[in-house]
């Protein structure tokens, strides 16, 4: 395994046109992957994260401004002529969506579906595919693979539809893989189960991975690395480990404060963020967080706040750093 | 679980992808609707099939002094007010109406689901040219645009069969583009394009199996929309000329006369209700039979 970078994303911004203006969905995230490493993206709606991924995929719509850079093995992909992307997308980067009960074509048996990208990308027979489609199915634990390869999605519950999706993304054997929310829609005792299935094949593969949830349990059990989202912007970012141990930005420490918890007497209401998330369109001028910060001061509304290394490659971009992780952090 | 669900997942290891045909046929034959429409659009063509070999009449041959008799053993149906059998007359007017059907709404549906597909998939300017060039060919009714195309071509069959083709393709073009818009938005459109297709691959197999029942029902209806526009342009002259009959030349004969033989009117008018009726029951069961959704509860 090299040491150079997988993939390389460096001050990647995306402006979207939307209805109420331009808004700058995306700003200023870098951050490097090498083979076999897994990311984590955590952040509540809206916050950028698919945005983020979309536009690692290059599925972004045509009118959306994307800047900066981002590498896959050296080659620079924004810019990109869609021809090109097509090539890699589902060959060298996959992505598995969110809801497994539309990420599904309901006209076509999911052979068919899984089979397709083998057949696109590496030009194989109708029937070498269709044998792979049943190994992959086979593989990520879809009882009765061989016979039940020509149902139709409808046929299927929404675990073994994730099930499939994931045969799909994974059947050209991509270097990348992009998770966004792949079990937001699923019952809990299937999550675990889904995790732990995407898990195993990243390692089995040595896949980079890029998992995105608004889970923060999913994110300490699943990734190496994580980026907090807020805004558009990466707010804290570093080890899994180090950013659960030491939250640095008032933002993590919120979203950790507002996670429930197991044993809470009955009747406690569950800890909140006051405010809502600022609309991308207008944002505040200086930290994006400023509106909802408890300990939010006026040098805090000037300008974007710079990242600070608080030690260990752990990132927070906060200028009050040393009060929001003295002693157990803001009103902790 | 359900018979046709076993069945389907068991017989279907022929080939990914395409469907166990006789689990299609057992579904079809307990379709009631389907059964129904296809019986009833079959009578339509069969009739216009023994037309070409055989009337117990001639349609053409004018019998003034027997005019408007009422059904016999000889006229079963009664003649016309020129003397023409009215059972003949109804089998040769299936012919230009299924004519007129037909290649009417095949000029829709190639052109305006074209066109509404290009729209769906290429967006921006395009797709801006497209609808607005198609809200232009809206605008001029049927009987307008027959008008003109007669006073360049002059009046006929075929004036008549493209003018009405032309007047639905905008038609085709809306309801295309409108649903294909729905099917993009959808995420496994998404998920075809993260798995490295592009916009003519995802048309060809997502979009447009997606539609295609909502366009079978709409060239059903567009079908029953054409052969009422043919007996109008007829009316006006401009339609189908005599003495080739037609079952909208025969309505509209018979409504000078409504007050002294009502049936004259009733026949072609039945005629057109049975044919417009079999088709939109036609299309009703195939857009049933051919989503596999909805397979288990039929």
């Amino acid at each position: 395994m090299s040491d150079a970078p997988l993939i390389e994303v460096k001050d990647l911004g995306v402006r979207l046109n939307t209805s109420r203006g331009p808004a700058q969905a995306v700003r200023g995230i870098s951050f490097a992957l090498r083979r076999g490493e897994t990311l984590g993206l955590v952040g509540e709606s809206g916050c950028g994260k698919s945005v983020t991924a979309l536009a690692l995929m290059g599925l972004l719509p045509d009118s959306a401004v994307i800047s900066g850079s981002i590498r896959l093995d050296g080659a620079e992909l924004v810019g990109l002529p869609d021809a090109a992307y097509c090539k890699l997308r589902g060959n060298r980067i996959s992505m598995i969506f969110q809801e497994p009960m539309t990420a599904l074509n309901p006209m076509h048996t999911i052979g068919h579906q899984v089979a397709e990208p083998l057949r696109r990308h590496t030009g194989i027979s109708a029937t070498e595919a269709r044998g792979e489609a049943i190994a992959l199915l086979d593989r990520v634990g879809l009882p009765d693979a061989a016979k039940r390869v020509d149902a139709y999605p409808h046929q299927f519950s929404g675990g073994q539809r994730q099930r499939i999706t994931i045969a799909m993304a994974l059947a050209c054997q991509p270097d990348v893989l992009i998770a966004d929310e792949p079990t937001t829609a699923l019952d809990v005792t299937i999550q675990g189960q889904i995790l732990d299935l995407i898990a195993d094949l990243v390692a089995e593969r040595g896949m980079s991975m890029i998992l995105i949830s608004h889970d923060l349990g999913v994110i300490a059990e699943n990734v190496e690395r994580m980026m907090v989202m807020y805004g558009g912007t990466v707010v804290e970012s570093g080890e899994t480990n180090a950013v659960f141990t030491r939250m640095g930005h008032p933002y993590t420490q919120g979203l950790f404060r507002a996670r429930p918890r197991l044993g809470a007497r009955k009747g406690t209401r569950l800890t909140t963020i006051a405010g809502t998330v600022p609309e991308l369109a207008d944002l505040p001028a200086g930290c994006t967080f400023a509106d909802r910060c408890g300990i939010v001061e006026a040098r805090c509304r000037a300008a974007l706040p710079a990242v600070v290394d608080v030690g260990g490659r752990h990132g927070v971009r906060c200028i009050r750093t040393d009060v929001s992780m003295s002693a157990g952090g803001v009103g902790a | 679980m359900s018979a046709p669900l076993t069945a389907s997942a068991g017989t279907a290891a022929i080939a990914p992808g395409v469907r166990p045909a006789t689990g299609f046929w057992r579904r079809a034959l307990r379709h009631r609707s389907f059964v129904l429409g296809a019986v009833l659009s079959l009578v339509v063509l069969v009739a216009a099939l023994l037309s070409l070999v055989w009337t117990p009449w001639s349609a053409y041959d004018i019998d003034v002094a027997s005019k408007l008799h009422p059904p016999s053993a000889a006229h079963w149906l009664g003649t016309d007010v020129l003397g023409r059998d009215i059972v003949s007359l109804l089998l040769v007017g299936a012919r230009s109406t299924i004519m007129v059907g037909v290649i009417a709404v095949g000029i829709g549906l190639t052109f305006g689901v074209g066109l509404g597909l290009i729209a769906a998939a290429r967006k921006g300017w395009t797709e801006e040219l497209i609808m607005r060039m198609s809200d232009f060919t809206f605008a001029f009714p049927a009987v307008l645009s027959a008008i003109m195309l007669a006073a360049v071509a002059g009046p006929g069959m075929v004036t008549s069969i493209t003018a009405i083709g032309i007047f639905q393709i905008p038609t085709f073009v809306r309801v295309t583009r409108g649903s294909a818009n729905a099917i993009w938005a959808r995420e496994f459109v998404l998920a075809a394009r993260a798995a490295g297709k592009g916009s003519f691959r995802i048309t060809i197999e997502h979009v447009l199996p997606n539609i295609l029942s909502i366009l079978i029902v709409q060239a059903t209806i567009q079908f029953a929309l054409a052969i009422l526009a043919e007996a109008a342009l007829s009316y006006l002259g401009l339609g189908t000329q005599p003495p080739q009959p037609s079952w909208g030349r025969m309505l509209n004969d018979a409504q000078t006369l409504l007050f002294q033989s009502p049936m004259l009117a009733v026949y072609p008018g039945v005629a057109i209700a049975i044919a417009v009726l079999g088709l939109n029951l036609l299309g009703d069961g195939l857009r049933d039979l051919l989503d596999p959704r909805l397979a288990r509860e039929r």
